[in-house]
Formats: C-alpha cells, sequence, structure tokens
C-alpha cells in the first residue's frame, strides 16, 4: 500500500512535469490539442493525488502503524473521526492535503473555463501544475507521507489531545481551500500578462475564485478563532500569533482585489493593480504555508524541526521575481483606458479601501516579520506585541467599517457634495442615534469601542437604506409585496446585494470584537474551593462541587482521554439562577514509561474542556486547573506504580478510578479562569452572515450559466458590463444617488459605448450559430456586418428598453438595464 | 488647476502621507519591541525594568505551584547549563509541561524574572516532531 502510493506520488510529478511542458507548447504554439493534454494533465493530478488521499485515509482508519505518518500521528485509542482528520495534523499529510485541494480547485477552474480563454488559461495551467509538482516533489523528496517503519510499531503516539476537537475536521480543509483558492487568481494575472491579455475577460473567470478563495480562508479562521475561544484554556480567539496573521494577509488582500477588480470591469482603470494584487494574494497564501511549514517564527502552530523551508523560500523568491518581471515588462498594455472622475465616486471609495486594507495587511506584515527584519537590521531578534498590533489595526478597521457603509451610497463615476449628503443622512442619523443611546445607558468609558459601534450602525444604516430604496423602487414598478420585492431584487442583483449583506455581517462581527474586547470582565482564581463564591462583572458564580470520572470510551463524542476532571458552577445574577456551567480538564495518557504504570495513563498532556453559556448578549465562559499534584493523591499513584505491572492497563484503570474518588471526597482548591464577555455571538453571527452574503455573491444568476458560452467572448462581455453600468445608473438616479445633469451626461456616454459595441458584435462572424444568445434583438446573431452604425443610433434606446424585465423573472439579472429602465418608467 | 497638475499634487500628498505613516510604524515598532533572547544570552545582558521575549525549555523537576503562582526554569534548548528561573501568574497554556519549548516576556527583578502576566506560549510539542532518521526506511 505504501509502494502504491509512493508510485501515485512519483507519477503525479511525472504529470506535473509533462503538463507544465504541453501546457506552455500549447500556449506558445497555439495548438489546442496541447492545451488541452495540459488540462487534462491536472485532471490526472486530481485523480492520482485523491488515490493518494484514499490510500493514506485507509491506513489511518486500519491503524496501519507501518506508516510513519500514522504512528506518529494517530492510535487505537484515537476515535475515528479524529483518525480521519490525523491525516492533516502531521507535516506530510498536510503538504498532501495541501496539494490534493490545489488539483481538486485548479480542475475546477479549468474545467469551467474550458471553451475560454484558451492561451491565458494554458499559461495557468502550467502554473498551477508548478505549484502542483512543487509540493507533489516536496513530498517526494523531504517529506513523503507514505514511508514506513519496520517492525511495526504495536502502537501510534495518538492525535494530540489539543487537536481533539470536532473544528479539527473543518478548520485545516477550509484554510487550505482559502490557500489554494488564492493560487488561482494568482495564476491567471500571471497567465494574462504571460499572454498580454490584461483586459477584462480574466478578470471574469478568476472573479468567482478569487471569490470563494476569500470566502474559505475567511471561514477557515473564523473557525480557527471560534476553536480558540471554546478549547484552548484562554478564553480569546485572536493572539496575533504569526500563523494567525499569515492566514489574514492574503486574507486583506484578496478583499482588497474583490473590491478593485469592479473598478476594472467598469472603467478599464487600475490595471496594475488588479493585476499585483491576486499576484500579492497567492504569494502571501504560499508564504502563509511557509511560516507553519518551516518554523521561522514562534507560534503555537508552527512545525517544529521542519526541514522544507528552503524549497519554500526558493519558490517564493522565484514568485516575487516573475511578478515583478511579468508587471514591469507589460506595463505598457496595463495602461488604465479611464481616468479617476472625481474624488466623489465609487471608484474613489474603492481606491481608498483598497489603500486602507493594503496598509492593514503592511502593518500586520511588518509585525509579523519583525523579528526577523529586527535581526537583519540590528542582530538583535526583538517582537512586537499585540498592543503594538491594536494600536494600528483599530483605527484602520474603524476606516474600514465607515467607508463600508460610504461605498454603497454613492454612485460610479461621479456624485454630487449634495446628493451623497443626501445619501448619508440616513447612515449617520443612525450613528448618532447608537451615539446618543449609548451615552444615555451609560457607555461612556472606552471611546474606540463606541466609535465602532457608531462605525457598525453607519455602515448598517446605509446598507438598510439601500434595501429600503431599491425596494421601493422595484415595488412601484411591480406592485409586488414589499418581502416579495426585497427577495425579487436581491435575486436580480446576487453580486451587489451579496456584497452589501457581507458588509452587514462584518459591521456586525466588529460589534462583537468591540465589545467583547473592551467590556469584558475576567477573573482569574488561584485557589478556589467547592463552596466558595466570588464575582465577575454583573455574575455570581458559586463552586457547587467537583467532579472526577473517567471518561467513558463508548461515548461517540470522546476524544480518547483517560480521566476528566472538573468542576459545577452555578451562575446566578442579582440572587436569580442564570446557569450551569461544566467546565472540566481531560487527562491523556503518554508514552513514557518512567512516568510509572499508573501515572502515565493519565501523565500525558492536559487539556481543557471550557465551559460555556453562550447568549446573544453574552457570553460566560469558564476553564478550571485542576489540582492532581497534592501528597495524597501522588501517593495513590506511587502505590500503583509499584504495585501494577504495565502489562495491566486495566488494573491501572481501576486506580486511576479509585483517585477520582479521592478527588471527590477531598477536594483541593483548583485554578479557575472566569470570563464574562459580551455580544461574543456577534462575531460568530457576523461570520455567519458574511458566509451567506459571499455564497449569493458566488452564486451563479439562471442567465450567466446560459451565456458562459458565447461568441467573440470578451465582447460580449464588454456588453454585459455596459448594460449592467446603464442598468446601475437608471437605479442610481432612482435612488436619489445622482442628480439629473449628471445622470443624462453619463447616460447619453453609456450608451453611446454600448451602441459601439454592439455594432462590433455584429460585424464579428459567429463562431457557434447555435449559441443561445439572449436579446431579443440579437434574433440574427449570425448576420453580417450591418454596415450603418450611424443607422442604428436612434435605435438603441429602444433596443435597450425593448423587452419588459420585470415580468421576464429568471432571464437577465445583471447583464441588461431593460429591468431598471421599465421600472423607472 | 489643471487636471494633471491636480493629479501630481493628489499623488504627492498620497505617497509623503503614506512615507509618514510607514516611519512611524516602523519607528514604533523598533521601540516597542522586546528582545528575543535564549536564557543564557538574558542571563549575561539582562537589565532590570526592561522586558525579554525569553525562549527555551522548561526544565526537568523545576515546576513548582506556590498558591496561584508558577515557578520554573528555563534553559537553552541544545541542552543549556544556565537557567533562568521565572515566577509567573496568569494563564499556563494546556501544553505546558517540563522538557516542552516556551515563549515567555520576563522582567529581571533582583536575582529573579517575573513572567509578564498570560504572556506564557508553549511551543506545539508533538504535532510535528520529526522521528529520527534512523527510524524511518522508505517503502
Amino acid at each position: 500500500m505504501a509502494l502504491l502510493g509512493h508510485v501515485c506520488l512519483v507519477l503525479a510529478l511525472i504529470v506535473c512535469g509533462y503538463g507544465i511542458a504541453v501546457s506552455v507548447y500549447g500556449a506558445r504554439s497555439g495548438r489546442a490539442e496541447f492545451s488541452l493534454a495540459g488540462r487534462r494533465s491536472v485532471y490526472a493530478l486530481a485523480g492520482l493525488l485523491t488515490a493518494g488521499m484514499v490510500l493514506l485515509e485507509i491506513a489511518f482508519v486500519g491503524n496501519d502503524f507501518a506508516f510513519n505518518a500514522v504512528a506518529d500521528t494517530s492510535s487505537r485509542t484515537t476515535p475515528l473521526l479524529y483518525r480521519l482528520a490525523a491525516l492533516w495534523s502531521s507535516q506530510e499529510g498536510s503538504l498532501l492535503l495541501w496539494a490534493w485541494l490545489l488539483s481538486m480547485w485548479s480542475s475546477l477552474v479549468l474545467f469551467l473555463t474550458r471553451k475560454r480563454l484558451r492561451e491565458v488559461a494554458s499559461y495557468a495551467t502550467a502554473i498551477l501544475l508548478g505549484f502542483g509538482g512543487f509540493f507533489v516533489g516536496l513530498m517526494v523528496f523531504y517529506a513523503n507521507p507514505f514511508t514506513t517503519t519496520n517492525p511495526v510499531p504495536a502502537e501510534g503516539v495518538g492525535l494530540d489531545p489539543l487537536l481533539r476537537f470536532p473544528t479539527m475536521m473543518i478548520h485545516p480543509p477550509m484554510l487550505y481551500s482559502g490557500y489554494t483558492l488564492c493560487t488561482i487568481p494568482l495564476a491567471f494575472a500571471m497567465g494574462a500578462l504571460i499572454a498580454r491579455k490584461v483586459d477584462g475577460e480574466w478578470i471574469a473567470v478568476v472573479r468567482r475564485f478569487a471569490l470563494a478563495a476569500w470566502l474559505f480562508l475567511g471561514m477557515g479562521i473564523l473557525l480557527g478563532a471560534s476553536w480558540s475561544f471554546s478549547e484552548l484554556g484562554w478564553g480569546g480567539y485572536w493572539g496575533w500569533d504569526a500563523v494567525e496573521n499569515a492566514s489574514l494577509l492574503p486574507w486583506l488582500t484578496g478583499t482588497a482585489f474583490l473590491h478593485s477588480l469592479m473598478i476594472q470591469e467598469r472603467r478599464g482603470m487600475l490595471k496594475v493593480w488588479n493585476v499585483s494584487l491576486p499576484l500579492a494574494t497567492g504569494i502571501l497564501a504560499i508564504m502563509g504555508t511557509f511560516m507553519v511549514r518551516s518554523g521561522i517564527l514562534d507560534s503555537i502552530h508552527a512545525f517544529g524541526g521542519a526541514t522544507v523551508g528552503v524549497p519554500f523560500l526558493l519558490l517564493i523568491a522565484a514568485l516575487l521575481a516573475g511578478s515583478i518581471y511579468l508587471v514591469v515588462s507589460r506595463r505598457a498594455i496595463l495602461a488604465s483606458t479611464h481616468r479617476l472622475d472625481s474624488l466623489l465616486s465609487r471608484e474613489a471609495i474603492f481606491l481608498f479601501n483598497n489603500l486602507v486594507l493594503v496598509g492593514l495587511a503592511f502593518v500586520i506584515f511588518w509585525g509579523t516579520w519583525f523579528p526577523k527584519i529586527s535581526e537583519a537590521l540590528t542582530g538583535q531578534a526583538a517582537s512586537v506585541g499585540p498592543p503594538w498590533f491594536d494600536r494600528y489595526t483599530v483605527p484602520l478597521a474603524l476606516i474600514l467599517v465607515l467607508l463600508s457603509g460610504i461605498g454603497p451610497v454613492i454612485a460610479w463615476r461621479r456624485a454630487t457634495p449634495r446628493g451623497v449628503l443626501r445619501n448619508l443622512l440616513v447612515p449617520i442619523a443612525a450613528a448618532l442615534i447608537t451615539l446618543v443611546v449609548l451615552i444615555a445607558a451609560g457607555v461612556t468609558q472606552k471611546p474606540l469601542a463606541i466609535t465602532m459601534f457608531c462605525c457598525a450602525a453607519f455602515a448598517l444604516g446605509s446598507v438598510a437604506q439601500e434595501l429600503w430604496r431599491g425596494t421601493r423602487v422595484r415595488r412601484g414598478a411591480s406592485g409586488e409585496a414589499p418581502p416579495v420585492a426585497l427577495l425579487a431584487l436581491i435575486r436580480r442583483n446576487r453580486r451587489r446585494y451579496g456584497g452589501y449583506i457581507v458588509h452587514v455581517g462584518m459591521a456586525v462581527l466588529f460589534v462583537g470584537v468591540a465589545a467583547s474586547s473592551s467590556f469584558q470582565h475576567v477573573s482569574q482564581l488561584r485557589a478556589f474551593s467547592p463552596g466558595q463564591s466570588t464575582r465577575v462583572g454583573a455574575y455570581t458564580i458559586h463552586y457547587v462541587r467537583p467532579t472526577a470520572a473517567l471518561t467513558p470510551h463508548d461515548d461517540p463524542t470522546h476524544t480518547g482521554s483517560t480521566l476528566n476532571v472538573g468542576a459545577v458552577l452555578r451562575v446566578t445574577k442579582d440572587g436569580r439562577y442564570v446557569t450551569t456551567l461544566r467546565p472540566s480538564e481531560d487527562f491523556y495518557e503518554s508514552q513514557e514509561e518512567s512516568q510509572g504504570s499508573v501515572g502515565h495513563l493519565i501523565g500525558g498532556q492536559a487539556v481543557s474542556s471550557v465551559g460555556i453559556d453562550a447568549s446573544l448578549t453574552r457570553d460566560i465562559w469558564s476553564a478550571i486547573q485542576p489540582e492532581l499534584e497534592t501528597p495524597r493523591l501522588k501517593h495513590i499513584i506511587e502505590v500503583g506504580n509499584k504495585t501494577i505491572p504495565f502489562s495491566r492497563p486495566d488494573e491501572g484503570l481501576f486506580v486511576i478510578d479509585f483517585l477520582a474518588h479521592e478527588y471527590l471526597k477531598h477536594p483541593p482548591p483548583a485554578q479557575f479562569r472566569l470570563i464574562v464577555s459580551p455580544l461574543i455571538m456577534w462575531i460568530w453571527l457576523g461570520g455567519l452572515i458574511v458566509f451567506a452574503g459571499g455564497l449569493l455573491a458566488l452564486s451563479p444568476s439562471p442567465g450567466a450559466l446560459r451565456r458562459r458560452i458565447s461568441r467573440p467572448a470578451s465582447l460580449e462581455l464588454a456588453r454585459e458590463v455596459k448594460y449592467r453600468e446603464l442598468r446601475d445608473l437608471e437605479l442610481d438616479l432612482a435612488t436619489g444617488k445622482l442628480s439629473r445633469e449628471d445622470y443624462e451626461a453619463t447616460n447619453a456616454a453609456l450608451r453611446l459605448e454600448a451602441l459601439e459595441i454592439l455594432n462590433q458584435l455584429e460585424s464579428e462572424p459567429s463562431t457557434d450559430a447555435s449559441d443561445p444568445i439572449d436579446a431579443p434583438d440579437h434574433a440574427n446573431p449570425g448576420s453580417p456586418a450591418s454596415g450603418r452604425p450611424n443607422g442604428r443610433a436612434g435605435a438603441l434606446p429602444g433596443l435597450l428598453e425593448q423587452d419588459d424585465g420585470v415580468s421576464d423573472e429568471q432571464d437577465r439579472e445583471e447583464d441588461s438595464p431593460a429591468v431598471e429602465v421599465a421600472l423607472h418608467e | 488647476m489643471n487636471p494633471a497638475r491636480k493629479r501630481t499634487v493628489r499623488l504627492v500628498v498620497a505617497l509623503s502621507a503614506a512615507v509618514l505613516l510607514a516611519s512611524a510604524l516602523i519607528y514604533t515598532s523598533f521601540n516597542a519591541s522586546s528582545p528575543a533572547l535564549t536564557p543564557s544570552q538574558l542571563l549575561r545582558e539582562a537589565q532590570p525594568g526592561r522586558s525579554y521575549q525569553l525562549t527555551g525549555t522548561v526544565v526537568k523537576g523545576s515546576v513548582r505551584h506556590d498558591g496561584g503562582v508558577l515557578h520554573f526554569s528555563v534553559a537553552d534548548r541544545a541542552n543549556g547549563t544556565d537557567a533562568v528561573p521565572v515566577a509567573y501568574t496568569g494563564i499556563v497554556p494546556d501544553p505546558f509541561k517540563e522538557g516542552r519549548e516556551i515563549i515567555v516576556t520576563v522582567q529581571k527583578q533582583g536575582a529573579g524574572y517575573t513572567g509578564e502576566q498570560n504572556s506564557l506560549i508553549t511551543k506545539c510539542p508533538s504535532k510535528y516532531t520529526v522521528a529520527p532518521p534512523s527510524e524511518k526506511q522508505n517503502a
């Protein structure tokens, strides 16, 4: 089996090399069959790595300790689900997971683009296979997951108890999906640069994957935060740890890219920026992977004794050099086709948001790498702590939340100051009301948190106003009931309203972060005994009784510990019962014989099991560190060690059971950590809202599916974008973002541009006459050039308003202005 | 002002703002940082009243609880004989054990060192340990 796995990897390496060669040749020579072979190599890679994953999982499930990976990270006492997850807890296994996810996502993107962007996609194929080859190469030459040992050990080390938490099943695959998806925009950006095709088309292809990368990465980060909060015994969710930061960096630049690509789509601006951001995002994702693998920075996540640092450094250096070379050498074709019309426009706000996001990424990058930077500059490694990070990230986060409220209410191209002010009245009122309410409620300390609450209210007010106005406009035309109109509005504009929902989620999340970090009460009790009470914030916590028992192993949720020692805490507020908390600590066995036949059964790691009472307004959090090293309990273990042989673990467990009873009879004081944290739940809720919004923005519109395969793709795309611009313009006028004069000027210009595109489309011969072209006015798509460009100018407005968008539900989402034109009248 | 000139002015303003912010960032990072030292370096160089980030392994047999204060000694990773005695209060991470590698922020106080509250970090132990090459044989 191990041999088979090894063969899979070697074959995968060969497939990568072959695929790179044929893809590059296919792209350079323009011979489609070679590009096809390149794409098929990616599918083959996905197949081989899937086989590798399955083989290794079989070994984990079957406790095949001949595999080093299994013996080092799993054991018979590790429950089944955690044995499955143990695959990615080792260096080797996690590399395999990375490569596998990369091959799967690459296959998906190449399958979806199989009829588009042939040249760019061929180069992208080569680059993606390059990443695949790199990771497979690492496994073959440095960290092979299929190495075996002889003689076969009888038992494995077991999965680190800290990792035995349900999130272990989804957090790493989510995060790795995010990381690997980050390489797809990078590959296509590089492909577009190499092929010198930097128009909007590659952006249109890559947008979904950039969004998916952003979504997966964000959810992975959030899952990690909630894992930290609900398992680790410190009660925090973010510690500015190097590896946490590393995952946040590509997320921030990815967020910037998702905004700036809209400017290129619509306005043909910021092309240099738009290729640089995905390049940076991809490189940061690789760097994040590198940081975990190399242990170069001190982090609780770092792999110890890792051997793969140097190849990673070489890869990052090559990527950086390649990116810089490509952007510099292609700067001529990256010139903008438009200029920024006004500082009061959505473009300008997006640009500002980009600067803030990149600035934030720079701050975090600097702080994270500071130990190395300082070592290089001063010869003395030094690190900056969380206060340093907070000092810069908090103001930047405030600005971001504020901008997320301003962006949606400002029109594209040009907005009038009066119009902007009028549109900001509701958000500003929301912020002011929040401020007044907070002050009236007596919340006057913590100015930064209060500012965040107001900024969040501002952003929420802005989105609420957008939804309200959009619904009203739609109702005016269709006469639908408000909820129906709202749903229809959102359904038809998934990108736009998905984005707004993400803004809502982020505002909610930041409220949770600000409230929980500024207004939490923490109590660290050194010696708390049964019967005692203490106050934390407004709550009184009473230590009712201790608990101690052998962990039942027939329980499906058990994590494989030996002994569980904890406490029952009763929480009251003003004398009224609130809840009962049951924090405990799980003791695991160790492999160290020096601890004795009984001692080793609980001599391994001790892991907190946190007792939480969660609610919308506050979480009451508790963790216990029981004291087992009392003379009495130590004596029991010593006697047990002397009388019971290692061969009888069942008798050892009997002694542990006796120890548990003794603990209950004479419970020694234990250490407790108690936290009352307001609005923590809002962080997770905000995350869910972000997730929903992201999914909405990701989901394809029914019309777009039909139109995917189109004739001159770039022209079709240009037409769709122009239609969307026109439609947005109508909506901007209808919702009062634009003055009548600005509307008319821009409208005339846009219609001329649209006409130009339509004329070009008419004159292009169709490559596939059977294509379903959506617009009814294109009933004859294959017709030769009309040759009367001027004659059609007058026909355009009618053409755009021809079909009634409101009754025509399924058809067009974002692409034709007809809907809003009709609505407007 | 003509548009080209206006753009130049904007660019200059934006760039100088960026440079200013970046310098503030860099300056404060050097100012607010605490040097990372190994136990033997710390014993040589520590001055009272300054924070240091100490990285090393917990000496076997040195861990002692004393009414909520955790006492332990930290020695160099590679079998150091110079042990730094640390008195620490606050959260003790689950994986903290004798022989484990830890990071803790300390200040010199008298002959001993006081750990900054809640600054103790353990490096992940069994996760990702690489087995000695002799134990590994390729398939």
